[in-house]
């Protein structure tokens, strides 16, 4: 058993469990929360692909698309809570009249 | 020791894994944004354990305090409109409907086909295989700084760092927009308590994010580590009301959105020419103008990421023109 085993399982248990979510999740919070966990899963498998057994220095390359995939992600995260907040605002004006 | 080390790693992946299945399942959203922040940060000390301590950096700082701190944000607006935010746990605040059981045998399938697929095709992988290692370490001394993951995302690899901070700044675009007229919702009030923390806090905050920034030369940090923990000042400023938005600086804040992306293409094109080609650095100018790139691009991604967390643009009018809903 070697680190990249066990947190690369890791990474695409994660990913299931959050395509799970963001299919049956009903809360829109939540589905947002289930995508994120998809993210961090993926990340989990680009980061294992870098790792080389010490004292060999990981992969450089994976490492920043990673970095790059949590920026984009986070982006992505704040338009979509921009649309939940507007859409239950609206909702909520609906139900008013 | 060895064996301690897989120890670790196998009861690290197993909290790991249940406080995914945990943060899904809970019955109170507020206690699922709190269970995804440790999930966040124990994935941050997983990569650390992988030897990737700028990913570990970049998740914990963006991937989980930005991002926690957005969804706890929502949570408060949703809360407030949907007049529920002196009741107790709510498991959802969208109405909900019941799902067929087909629908949801047909998800379970779905989905266990794709992980089955994925886990085969990365248990059949190769492993350790070639990757660019050998590339970038050939490139090194050539790229200007020290540190193999700042020399690919600034040098080697540097469009995919243009879109990716073009990409923040179309997002806080696209926020600006949809949440134009939105009312909203009251912080909630913080104690003196705060404000102390607040004004014990910031000034280490500042430095931290700016050591980060610094050394990301040589070792692990850089730009959006250090713009993210900046942005952390910029969320305590928010929150305990020492900066309060004002209209009038508007105009001060688009031009800190553009300042990163701008900065960055022009740089990349100003070095083209005389033979050379976009972003292609010359040698003896290559620190100093990654260290310029970085510093500009800090400041936009500390600004862009605080702005994100205060989501709505500042406007004088309670009620802006243009809305026809009333």
């Amino acid at each position: 058993m070697t680190p990249d085993l066990i947190y690369g399982l890791t990474g695409i248990a994660v990913f299931a469990i959050g395509l799970v979510g963001a299919l049956c999740a009903q809360d829109r919070l939540r589905r947002v929360l289930a995508l994120k966990l998809c993210s961090v899963g993926a990340g989990f498998v680009l980061v294992v692909a870098a790792w080389r057994s010490p004292p060999a220095d990981p992969d450089p390359v994976p490492h920043a698309l990673v970095i790059t995939g949590i920026v984009v992600m986070v982006s992505a995260t704040a338009v979509a809570l921009a649309l939940i907040r507007r859409l239950q605002t609206l909702e909520a004006e609906d139900d008013d009249d | 020791m060895t064996d301690a080390a897989i120890l670790f790693d196998l009861l690290l992946a197993g909290s790991v894994i249940a406080l995914a299945i945990a943060s899904l399942t809970v019955r109170d959203m507020f206690a699922a944004i709190v269970l995804f922040v440790i999930f966040g940060l124990l994935s941050a000390l997983a990569w650390v354990r992988l030897s990737a301590p700028d990913v570990a950096l970049a998740e914990a700082a963006i991937g989980t305090g930005v991002t926690g701190a957005l969804l706890l944000k929502t949570l408060h607006h949703l809360r407030y409109v949907t007049g529920k935010l002196g009741e107790g746990p709510a498991r959802g605040l969208t109405p909900t409907a019941p799902v067929p059981a087909g629908v949801i045998w047909a998800n379970a399938a779905f989905c266990g086909m794709i992980t089955l697929g994925l886990a085969l095709a990365f248990l059949g992988a190769p492993r350790s295989g070639p990757g660019f290692d050998a590339l970038v370490a050939e490139a090194m001394p050539a790229s200007g700084v020290d540190h193999p993951v700042t020399a690919v995302l600034l040098n080697f690899r540097a469009y995919d760092t243009l879109m990716e901070v073009v990409v923040l700044l179309a997002a806080v675009i696209a926020v600006w927009q949809i949440e134009r007229g939105l009312s909203d919702a009251p912080a909630p009030a913080l104690g003196e308590v705060w404000q102390g923390f607040a004004r014990l806090t910031l000034p280490a905050i500042v430095v931290v994010g700016t050591y980060l920034l610094w050394k990301g030369s040589e070792a692990p940090g850089g730009a959006f580590q250090g713009g993210a923990v900046l942005a952390a000042v910029g969320l305590l400023l928010l929150l305990s009301r020492i900066y309060v938005p004002q209209p009038a600086h508007r105009g001060l804040a688009r031009w800190a959105f553009v300042l990163g992306a701008g900065a960055f293409a022009g740089v990349a094109l100003l070095v083209s020419g005389g033979g050379r080609v976009a972003f292609e650095y010359p040698a003896e100018h290559a620190y100093a103008l990654i260290l310029l790139i970085e510093g500009l691009v800090t400041i936009s991604i500390a600004v862009t990421l605080a702005a994100l967390f205060h989501g709505r643009e500042p406007v004088a009018a309670p009620v802006p023109e243009g809305r026809n809903d009333t």
